[in-house]
């Protein structure tokens, strides 16, 4: 699990100078361009104006990295697994909205850039005080009281006005007409220019504390916390530490979340806020640092276009949930980085004939299990909602005995293959890594 | 008085109905270490199963149908599932069940719609048991008291006077000795996580109808059940029965004691006005705080004494 944290880790930013930066981290610029780039593919130049859509879109994803990435300071570097991350997100969404609404009226002269740190100082805040009692256990003591503290501030979120506006939450106008560069952030694309910046320095600040003594003892605390209990440490406040800093990023979130939507109510200190995170941290891999990242810009993506197309998109996240925890339980990155040593000795090509031929099985199951689902949908939710399945102009009638056959054939007869074909790939990829042991082991 | 009266017997009959459910997941998770998240989704399960088992052979039938079905979902995810992720280690094992709650609640969902169904209590039970103080106990609730009071007899003779009763007992405070000594431990797991489940599903098809069967019910009484194990200890069934009827009786008794901290503090000789600090706070109604309570307690006792009422191991 360390591993990939270690090797990032070991790797000084500056050794090398501007050129061996590049080379290091030119995923991460890479990513900053894209960032910078990508809302311009949408200018519709006739209107003047970028695709709300995608813009919208993005933003989420901005928002969602830096709240998965603090998820994992927990998760993944410390073991610590939370279900109530969602409240210090809240959180300082709610600080947040109160700061830009005083700025607003005269009493506080912050500039929009920086309400950021408000929020963050808000979550900070928070997870100082609930962190002091959530870290005193670990493990699943833990976890129960983190889902403990989710539900009682959600709770709390609900009945009290003053802070938290009870049910129709807090809302805010971002347009305060103080900034520090005349900006008015009238348009979404002028927020997200300003999440863009957040997230990159949120990025670089948590990826900077995996390399602190903090970062390192949150890691060895979690490997094996007596005997960093013996190196001289105390568990119990690295816990708390890494606990209070999560609880900070979370909160510069829950900032940009309030200046994109101008309002936070009680859903973003709720239960399904706290799964999002795991569901994307978990998804994408706890392992390496770029884990959440990943996972974040894989799951908002899926919540935008499959939730379009399909009532159903939760069951297939849920369902590759529980796939990725069954088979995968390092993530999408974690199976990434399983090839690293593969490719290191130019043995990638041996692997392709194989997962080619996995392809068309895992492409049946797939095709059977998305109809299966949307078959059971349609029935149901969608007969309620009149809905018809329709599929490149065929209607499907959900009724019918044929389109439950068809989805069952494929799911058997493809399963069936790729039980056959996962076997042929697994002595394809023992083949292969003994090759690259014993190519290691001469050399 | 008589609010009391009625009062102590509804929270009897939800404290039992609790211990229905709770009882099978201290079960799981003193014996195999996993929280269990997917044991409210068994309750809720039963409940649909009841339901649509019902309509076809009878609420009578569905009563037993139901929960053996359940419990034969429940086998099934053990020998075939829970098995094979528990290499990958605890918290694995821990979220599987968290996507499998998740997937079921879908799943529901998909095929029984998004709205609460019709599941009914039978006529023959539809009507006053006996009047107290002027207000009626209704005849379900006897109903239920007395299907929960012998499940509990039925738990207890299986538990202490069978030979895998004593089995599953010693795997409660040391798993690895009764492996140690030649037992099957895999199949004692089968076998507690199947019998969890029956009693989950027994649990859904009373409560069912008693409250509301519709696919968010497992995801409110989850956390209440959670609350409930963890109040009541790791690896000690009777300290689940105590937190459970503690419990029943802290959320009815919230309901029906209308006072706030202002209340209080006013017969100190302190006024509460709208201009003193946190008068939200002091002046909400013990009523509407109900629901807070039960998380108020996990944490006050995961604090205080983490091994719960009467644990014997930490969690």
């Amino acid at each position: 699990m360390s591993e990939g944290v270690a090797r990032t880790a070991a790797r000084p930013l500056a050794a090398g100078g501007a050129a061996g930066f590049l080379r290091r981290q030119w995923p991460w610029l890479a990513a900053l361009v894209f960032a910078l780039v990508v809302p311009w593919f949408s200018f519709d130049w006739s209107t003047g104006r970028h695709s709300g859509f995608i813009v919208s879109m993005l933003s989420q994803i901005g928002i969602s990295i830096i709240f998965a990435l603090s998820y994992n300071m927990l998760m993944g570097q410390a073991g610590l697994l939370s279900f109530g991350h969602a409240v210090f997100l809240g959180l300082g969404g709610y600080v947040t909205a109160h700061v830009v609404n005083a700025t607003k009226g005269g009493a506080f002269p912050l500039p929009l850039e920086l309400t950021p740190i408000a929020g963050a100082l808000g979550g900070l805040a928070f997870a100082v005080v609930l962190g002091y009692f959530a870290t005193k256990q670990r493990a699943t003591a833990f976890a129960m009281i983190t889902l403990g503290i989710g539900e009682l501030i959600t709770s709390c979120a609900l009945m009290f006005q003053t802070f938290f506006g009870g049910e129709g939450g807090v809302s805010t106008n971002r347009m305060t007409g103080r900034s520090l560069f005349g900006v008015g952030y009238a348009a979404p694309i002028q927020v997200y220019y300003l999440i863009v910046a957040w997230t990159a320095l949120s990025v670089v600040a948590m990826l900077l504390l995996t390399r602190t003594p903090l970062g390192r003892m949150a890691n060895a605390s979690r490997d094996n916390f007596e005997r960093a209990q013996f190196v001289g440490y105390d568990p119990r406040m690295v816990r708390f530490f890494q606990f209070a800093l999560s609880g900070a990023f979370a909160g510069i979130a829950g900032a940009l979340y309030t200046l994109t939507y101008e309002i936070v109510t009680y859903d973003t200190v709720a239960g399904p806020m706290s799964a999002n995170a795991l569901l994307m941290t978990y998804i994408g891999g706890v392992g390496v640092f770029a884990g959440p990242v990943v996972g974040a810009v894989l799951i908002v993506l899926l919540q935008s276009w499959v939730s379009l197309l399909s009532n159903s998109w939760l069951v297939y996240a849920g369902v590759l949930f529980i796939m990725m925890v069954t088979f995968a339980p390092m993530g999408l990155t974690g199976l990434v980085m399983m090839h690293q040593p593969i490719w290191r000795a130019g043995r990638l090509g041996r692997l392709i004939g194989p997962y080619l031929r996995l392809l068309g099985p895992a492409l049946l199951v797939l095709i059977g299990f998305v109809l299966a689902v949307e078959l059971c949908s349609f029935l149901t939710i969608g007969a309620a909602q009149g809905k018809s399945f329709t599929l490149s102009r065929i209607t499907i009638d959900p009724r019918g005995a044929r389109p439950w056959l068809v989805a069952g054939l494929l799911l058997v007869g493809g399963g069936l293959w790729l039980r056959v074909a996962m076997r042929g790939f697994g002595a394809a990829w023992n083949a292969v890594t003994e090759e690259v042991k014993t190519v290691g082991t001469r050399a | 008085m008589e609010v009391l009266l009625v009062s102590l017997l509804n929270g009897l009959v939800y404290g039992m109905l609790l211990f229905m459910l709770a009882s099978g997941l201290t079960l799981i998770f003193s014996m195999m270490g996993v929280l269990n998240f997917a044991h409210a989704s068994m309750y809720m399960l039963g409940a649909y199963f009841a339901f649509s088992v019902s309509r076809v052979i009878g609420f009578w039938a569905a009563l037993v149908v139901a929960p053996i079905l359940c419990g034969i979902l429940g086998a099934l995810i053990e020998m075939y599932a829970l098995r094979r992720v528990h290499r990958n280690g605890h918290i694995a094992e821990l979220l599987f069940t968290v996507g499998l709650a998740f997937i079921i609640e879908k799943a529901t969902q998909m095929a029984w719609g998004l709205l609460p169904v019709p599941y009914r209590v039978p006529p023959v039970l539809d009507r006053a048991l006996f009047h107290v103080y002027g207000s009626n106990f209704h005849a379900y609730r006897g109903f239920m008291l007395l299907i929960s009071v012998l499940m509990f007899v039925a738990i207890w003779l299986l538990l202490t006077r069978t030979r895998i009763g004593l089995v599953i007992q010693a795997a409660l405070t040391h798993p690895e000795m009764v492996g140690a000594l030649g037992h099957n431990v895999p199949r004692v797991f089968t076998i507690v996580f199947a019998g969890g489940s029956v009693l989950a599903g027994l649990a859904g098809v009373i409560g069912g109808n008693y409250l509301v069967t519709e696919p968010s019910m497992a995801a409110t009484m989850g956390p209440i059940v959670f609350v409930v194990v963890v109040f009541g200890g790791l690896g000690s069934l009777a300290g689940c029965f105590i937190a459970s009827l503690i419990m029943g009786l802290v959320q009815t008794f919230a309901v029906v004691i209308d006072v706030s901290l202002a209340d209080l503090l006013a017969r100190l000789g302190i006024q509460v006005t709208s201009t003193t600090p946190l008068a939200e706070v002091l002046t909400m109604p013990l009523p509407r705080v109900g629901a807070l309570l039960p998380y108020l307690m996990l944490i006050l006792v995961l604090l205080i004494k983490p091994r719960g009422l009467m644990g014997t191991r930490d969690t």
